[in-house]
């Protein structure tokens, strides 16, 4: 299974945590910092696995984003590396050419997308049309309600 | 500030999201948090009832908060009510917060379960995916206690949608490893083993987690999947690309499910059913096949799943182990990877060879392609690639190629990245240890590791050299030459000063004939390194100046002189104080011969375990993914025995300070060496030398008898150790019976599972052609389980009912996670175990010695000796024999004569042994006479490996 899936900047700054098992705040901290110091430091055209500790952390750099996802040890590294790529696509088909700000702005969105494609470290679904049809499907219950809201936003 | 894409649009969220980026510190981040916090802390506190919007867009900002990595202590019960509200956003968004920020308040899990109830039982797919996807994300105890009923209700229910069965059963997998106590298998567990053929891809593809999960745990009730996962994996392979539309991922189909598929399988042995496996085969050849073909994209996602398939499925066969063909299939393929300008790959293909080289079909395969892999190690840019390449040397290694591949990553060793060179250092020292035919060639690279990475050579590493060159007197005056002139060098580190004044304290004499390296010029070469040292190494080459003292005692004068100095006898460490005075006061007082005793030449170690592989082992955790653990054990066997963890400084303080206990030398040797295992070895009394039955590498199918031939003379003992297993041997013969305890000790902490033993008498027992059973064993059952840390023991009777040369076979099977483990090992039951020791004088003994003058009933070999040769240690395993020492019998006292008479249930048969050793050409002759010639043969071959 899948254990955590995180999502920085070159800068270092973090743009999504996902963890599949349960986890203290501190250990968090301690894997997002170690995450991203090994990852950042990474030559570019290195190959896109790691060892650390008992998992595997495949990576791979979108632009400006890289995405790291850490594997347990009998996993297979490359149909990961797709989980990414499945992942970035379904963002990108949502949001339409996905960028960083996009993922910052609307982060809520991002982990609503990867709700629907990896529940507890596996994979739901990989279709990409039948994800879009579940995010799409629950766009149009917001959109009934949109107008009643921008109204309060004028008045708060 | 972007506009919103999509969606709801919060814009005070999208508003505060911006004043975040725009802050041009830490500080005014603070500052703008805490003003944003203090005012929704008044909103949720304010007596305006907030309507539902406001209170989604408030719980939003707090997650964004606590996401920054800020903590929040208010909000949740906001949260909760948004999980009541009908509007589907303000569910989500409380959803969402309750999934990242939950704790354990047992008043708000109870409320949230309410909530998540009232939603599971709505009907609504989208209300229920999203209470199903909290209980997923949040997985606790409590959540578990009250849904792990529900859910496999909603699973196998015929009217629920499909992506809500998507949903429960990956929420069901969760709960199943938070909490398997509370997940009942029952009437749907079959059920749910036919997802496998459902017709929704990603119904399959979700509960086919859920299936390889629970397979695990409980094989048996699960073993129906294997053929349906073999003709889902038939159907998928032999599709056309665009057969399965959006499962179809950059023209392979269903790659995610494939490779499901095969990792479900991998929890199974071959299917029996001869279709299924002829299927299944098949499909394997065909995914080979596929890797051959042109690629039907450039794009790099269509060759990454292509070969994320491929991969799983030599992962398959290199489980089964049991098909030739197919492992140098998938050898080949993976040298073609080997070469592939794609990164990814070629760091893959080094991984996967790693478990490839360990299997006997495919580990010659895998030899063929050392040249590319040193070339790997030398001329890739990625330290990991690398770090691979030197993980697949290291498995590959064996015998035939030992000295090349130790050369290469020596040679490595001088340019290797910091992060690796330790783990490098260990593994070169243990291959050269594991494969030293000649132990000059392990002083040697030993020596070179000290001189190219010295920082990274740890105490186990010299520690062992020096436990080596003790043990073995064939190599010791080689060592004194080589460190001796290693330490010529001037600058060398100091990892090899303690090599090199350890062994010369011990074996300089053995150098000091030559006027280069008279006992003087040795004793200066030590001394000019002294102030360079760190303490411990002052400290210990004072030892090995008293040392000096006792072989040389011409040095006697100058070393008094040094050790009288002011820096050593007032020096401020306490240690060396304590060393300067009292090895001074040594060398004044006592006389020569209680000198010669104190400081005599250290004993042998004891047998142990190689303490750097277990360096290793502890290095790279217990999930060790380049040497398979079996295999490494089997490999290593009873070869590499020494002292430990015992540094041998402070084994050799033992004899001087034994007075004056000190902190750092507190040892009896040997005692620290405790016996590790229900089944105590008998460290001291029985040295018995291993080192020469360092055989080739068995391969992993093979019989490991390394244990074997240390028990002739012994009964008790660690028969097989390796990172999982130990067993250990107790047992106790009269006449013609035996009864042998093994005791089986799990070293990991996960259960070994289907834990079996047979015992089977092999070769000629059954297949002589009077068909004679010769060795009557019974078995009794063990239990079929053994818990993590835990030892079980199993009796086994025995009766020889005649006389017999071959030894039965044990063979121990067992899941350890997945994988299974088997182990075949030779039962130490030998021939000799059934002697009664006969008293003679030497009137009778000649007597009896004429009588069996028949060419046939002699049997005589002379060879070298293989271990020391002190008349003690031959005399205990004389005795361990079984026949009886007698006393005053050869007219050359130099000689050992015994008798003793084997009990078999059909004869007795007479046995008589002389042993004449040659202490000058450290050479034996073995002289046997027996009432029957095929025990004066077995016997023969047996001793001469002993002594």
């Amino acid at each position: 299974m899948m254990r955590f899936l995180l999502l920085f900047s070159r800068q270092g700054k973090l743009r999504l945590q996902k963890w599949f098992t349960p986890m203290s705040e501190r250990e968090k901290k301690k894997i997002i910092r170690d995450m991203t110091t090994m990852v950042l430091a990474r030559q570019p055209r290195s190959c896109n696995f790691l060892h650390w500790k008992d998992l595997k952390v495949i990576y791979k750099r979108y632009a400006s984003l890289y995405f790291c996802l850490a594997i347990e040890n009998q996993e297979n590294e490359l149909i990961a590396l797709e989980v990414i790529h499945r992942y970035v696509e379904l963002l990108d088909k949502y949001f339409g050419n996905v960028c960083e700000l996009d993922i910052i702005f609307n982060f809520e969105k991002a982990y609503f997308i990867l709700d629907e494609f990896l529940i507890g470290g596996e994979i739901q679904e990989t279709s990409k049309q039948m994800v879009n049809r579940s995010i799409e499907a629950s766009d149009m219950l917001q959109e009934d309600d949109i107008s009643e809201w921008y109204e309060v936003e004028l008045f708060g | 500030m972007p506009a919103v894409s999509k969606g709801d649009g919060m814009r005070g969220l999208a508003v505060f999201i911006s004043d975040i980026r725009n802050c041009k510190s830490k500080e005014a981040e603070i500052k703008r948090i805490n003003k944003e916090l203090a005012n929704i802390r008044s909103k949720f506190k304010g007596d305006k009832a907030l309507d539902g919007y406001s209170k989604k867009k408030y719980v939003c900002k707090l997650l964004f908060i606590f996401l920054l990595g800020h903590d929040i202590d208010f909000g949740h019960m906001e949260a909760v009510n948004l999980l009541s509200s009908n509007k589907y956003t303000e569910k989500q968004i409380g959803y969402l917060f309750i999934s990242v920020l939950v704790n354990s308040n047992s008043e708000l899990i109870r409320l949230i379960n309410n909530a998540i109830k009232n939603d599971l039982s709505s009907r609504n797919p989208t209300f229920m995916c999203l209470a199903l996807h909290c209980i997923a994300n949040v997985g606790s105890r409590e959540m578990a206690e009250a849904f792990a009923s529900e859910i496999p209700r909603i699973l196998v229910a015929g009217d629920t949608m499909d992506s809500v069965k998507q949903s429960a059963a990956l929420c069901l997998l969760r709960l199943y490893k938070t909490s398997p106590d509370l997940v009942l298998m029952g009437e749907w567990t079959s059920r749910v083993v036919h997802l496998l053929n459902d017709q929704h891809m990603g119904v399959v593809t979700a509960a086919i987690s859920l299936i390889t999960c629970l397979s695990q745990k409980n094989p048996d009730e699960f073993k129906t999947c294997v053929s349906l996962a073999v003709s889902r994996l038939s159907r998928i392979v032999s599709s056309a690309s665009t057969d399965l539309q959006d499962y179809t991922y950059y023209f392979v189909p269903a790659p995610w499910l494939s490779c499901k598929l095969l990792r479900l399988l991998q929890c199974y042995p071959p299917p029996e059913d001869g279709a299924v496996k002829g299927r299944l085969v098949e499909c394997l050849e065909t995914i080979l096949n596929k890797a051959q073909e042109p690629p039907k994209s450039k794009k790099v996602q269509h060759s990454n799943a292509k070969n994320a398939i491929l991969f799983e499925a030599i992962s398959l066969i290199i489980h089964y182990d049991s098909e030739p063909n197919l492992l140098v299939r998938a050898c080949n393929q993976l040298g073609q990877f080997l070469q592939h300008r794609e990164t990814n790959l070629r760091y893959l293909a080094l991984e996967s060879m790693c478990t490839l080289a360990s299997s006997e079909f495919s580990h010659e395969a895998v030899k063929t392609h050392i040249e590319t892999v040193i070339n790997a190690l030398k001329t890739e840019r990625d330290v990991s690639v690398r770090q691979r390449a030197a993980d697949l040397l290291y498995a590959m290694c064996d015998r035939s190629n030992a000295k090349q591949i130790v050369a290469e990553m020596l040679s490595y060793l001088e340019t290797a990245d910091y992060s690796i060179r330790e783990e490098m250092v260990l593994k070169v020292a243990i291959l050269a240890e594991k494969y030293a035919v000649d132990y000059s060639w392990y002083v040697d690279t030993i020596l070179n590791l000290i001189r190219i990475a010295g920082d990274y050579v740890s105490e186990e590493v010299w520690y062992r050299v020096i436990q080596i060159v003790i043990n073995r007197d064939d190599v010791q005056g080689y060592a004194a030459k080589t460190v001796f002139e290693a330490l010529q060098a001037p600058a060398c580190h100091e990892n090899m000063v303690k090599v090199g004044g350890y062994i010369l304290g011990e074996f300089g004499n053995l150098i000091a004939g030559d006027p280069r390296s008279s006992p003087l010029v040795q004793f200066n070469l030590l001394h000019s390194k002294f102030h360079l040292c760190s303490v411990p190494t002052r400290a210990l080459l004072l030892s090995a100046y008293i040392k000096f003292i006792n072989l040389f005692p011409e040095t006697k004068a100058t070393i008094q002189e040094v050790l009288r100095c002011d820096s050593q006898i007032r020096n401020s460490d306490v240690e060396l104080q304590q060393r300067a005075v009292e090895y001074l006061k040594l060398s004044s007082i006592a006389s020569t011969d209680v000198l010669a005793t104190v400081l005599e030449e250290m004993p042998p170690f004891p047998e142990r375990e190689s303490s750097i592989l277990a360096k290793l082992k502890k290095k790279k955790g217990p999930g060790a993914v380049s040497v398979p653990d079996l295999e490494d054990g089997k490999r290593e066997g009873g070869e590499l025995n020494g002292g430990g963890e015992r540094g041998p400084d402070s084994a050799a303080m033992s004899a001087s300070n034994a007075s004056t206990p000190s902190p750092s030398a507190d040892l009896l040797g040997m005692r620290s060496a405790a016996p590790m295992s229900a089944a105590p070895t008998s460290a001291g009394s029985l040295l018995v030398d291993v080192f020469s039955e360092a055989g080739p590498a068995a391969p992993s199918a093979a019989v490991n008898d390394d244990g074997f031939l240390r028990f002739v003379c012994k009964n008790n003992g660690v028969l097989f150790e390796n990172q999982l297993l130990q067993i250990g041997i107790k047992s106790e013969y009269r006449q013609n019976l035996g009864r042998m305890y093994l005791f089986y000790g799990n070293k990991t902490s996960v259960q070994f599972a289907s834990f079996t033993t047979t015992v089977s008498c092999p070769g000629e027992l059954q297949s002589h052609i009077l068909s004679i059973l010769r060795l009557n064993v019974q078995t009794k059952p063990v239990e079929p389980v053994v818990e993590g840390g835990a030892q079980i023991q199993q009796v086994l009777n025995i009766e020889c009912l005649t006389d017999f040369s071959e030894a039965p076979l044990l063979n121990i099977k067992f899941r350890y996670g997945g994988a299974l483990q088997n182990l075949s090992l030779k039962l130490p039951v030998t021939i000799n175990k059934f002697f009664q020791p006969t008293e003679m004088t030497s009137h009778d003994f000649f007597q009896r010695w004429k009588q069996l003058s028949q060419p046939q009933q002699e049997a005589q070999k002379i060879f070298k000796a293989n271990h020391s040769m002190d008349t003690e240690v031959l005399k205990a395993k004389l005795l361990g024999l079984g026949t009886a020492l007698l006393d005053d019998v050869d007219p050359n006292p130099e000689n050992y004569v015994c008798a003793g008479v084997i009990q078999t249930k059909g004869q007795q048969v007479g046995c008589l042994l002389r042993l004449e050793p040659n202490g000058q050409a450290q050479m034996y002759r073995l002289t046997l006479r027996c009432s029957k010639d095929s025990v004066s043969l077995r016997l023969c071959e047996l001793l001469a490996q002993q002594f």
